[in-house]
């Protein structure tokens, strides 16, 4: 049981860090979104679920679970507001630097 | 920092941290406020009061090396003072030796309440907190005064099909988000009715349950737009009910006053003292509960309804 949730927890906090560096590396907000917002939601999930496994009975049970359905309802969707709100404000994606290039040149002419 | 959005989500997080540096030190019921209002619902109500104002700070007049100078020499004043004070989690504090300990042995025998922060807060400290309410109360009556609109029906009657139509396409703009606010309300709900009912027991109490209550409204209102709200919340109602919690607060405090013991003494509520106490602070909380609850929504209403107005003003005109 330990050693299983000790796994659980491992995933988790990697899941977590890997999203923190894509924050930090990726380009743009979409991407950086992006990494986030998908890590998240697992990370939470493989954190919570160690912790279940921890302590598999009573109140506390419980109170992770849902804990873990709130989470699973709320992130994704915040996620969604964020990236659909920032499209709504023409924040426009990064695109690669050939097509970029071809913009500029095409404006310019 | 000019922008004014950067300087309110910083506040915000500041909260959140405090409010975690709060759990790290055993106060649980303050790190609950100050996530509930700190982090939540002042954050919240900033967000809409630069919606009105604008993003960018105006460029000042003021030359900041006079206020400069003020804010260090108070600051460093500050901390001189506080050399003075008991090193932190000295045995010796003065609050240690004398009004804690009373708290911490007597109130479960005075008061009956499992949460001692409860029984200080709604017993031992009940007019304080009276006093806070009536802070609260007379927040929300200064934003009445000062920002409420008085409407002509007219403009209702013409703007109301305009404005169902806007309703409609946000609706579909926002499906997802309505979708999951939908399920998640009810819920948002409850647990500010478990926090409001169980604040004798666990953390909480009746002003985190009313910022948690209002929230719930105030996403409610985001989502479905400004009319479809106030069809569902009327207005003088929730002015009246921010009159209500105060009365019924202060109303328990007359009736211990009439019965010839203290303001707020709640142990003439009933025959047993204990009991009666249980009373006094279920009845206070839920009279500070209601009115946290409708002064957030009248200040929240007033701020987004003025921001509306003005934007319709100027669709108008152009």
């Amino acid at each position: 049981m330990d050693i299983s949730s000790s796994v659980f927890l491992l995933i988790g906090s990697f899941l977590y860090i890997s999203g923190g560096v894509g924050i930090l590396r990726f380009p743009d907000f979409y991407t950086r979104m992006h990494a986030v917002g998908v890590t998240e939601t697992l990370a939470t999930a493989m954190i919570l679920i160690g912790l279940m496994l921890l302590n598999p009975e009573g109140l506390v049970l419980i109170k992770l679970i849902i804990i873990l359905i709130m989470t699973l309802f709320i992130s994704p969707t915040a996620s969604h507001a964020l990236a659909s709100s920032a499209m709504q404000n023409n924040l426009i994606p990064k695109l690669d630097k050939n097509e970029v290039n071809e913009k500029e040149t095409s404006s310019n002419s | 920092m000019k922008d004014l959005l950067s300087v309110i989500m910083l506040l915000g997080i500041y909260s959140l941290l405090s409010a975690c540096f709060f759990v790290a030190m055993d106060a649980v019921d303050v790190a609950f406020t100050e996530a509930a209002v700190g982090a939540g619902i002042s954050t919240l109500l900033m967000l809409v009061a630069i919606t009105m104002t604008g993003r960018e700070e105006n460029p000042s007049r003021h030359k900041p090396a006079l206020a400069l100078i003020v804010v260090t020499i108070t600051g460093s004043l500050l901390i001189y003072g506080t050399l003075d004070m008991p090193y932190f989690g000295l045995a010796q504090d003065p609050v240690h030796l004398h009004v804690a300990p009373r708290y911490v042995n007597d109130s479960m025998q005075e008061i009956g309440v499992p949460n001692i922060v409860t029984s200080v807060l709604a017993s031992y400290r009940a007019f304080d907190t009276f006093g806070e309410v009536v802070v609260i109360f007379t927040a929300g009556m200064g934003v009445l005064a000062l920002l409420s609109v008085v409407r002509r029906p007219k403009d209702i009657v013409i703007d109301s099909s305009k404005i169902d139509s806007f309703n409609k396409c946000m609706h579909e703009e926002h499906l997802i988000l309505r979708i999951v606010a939908k399920m998640l309300i009810p819920f948002i709900l409850l647990f500010a009715l478990y926090v409001q009912f169980h604040g004798d027991y666990g953390p909480g109490g009746g002003f985190q349950a009313g910022v948690i209550f209002a929230a719930a409204i105030i996403l409610y209102t985001m989502l479905f737009g400004m009319n479809t709200a106030r069809r569902v919340i009327n207005q003088s109602a929730t002015q009246l009910f921010a009159a209500i919690g105060v009365l019924l607060y202060g109303s328990v405090g007359v009736i211990s006053l009439l019965e010839g013991k203290n303001f707020l003494d709640y142990r003439v509520l009933s025959t047993d003292p204990l009991a009666g106490q249980h009373l006094g602070i279920l009845l206070i909380e839920l009279g500070v509960g209601i009115t946290v609850t409708a002064v957030m929504v009248i200040i929240f209403f007033n701020f987004a309804g003025r921001g509306n107005d003005q934007q319709n003003k100027e669709n108008s005109d152009s």
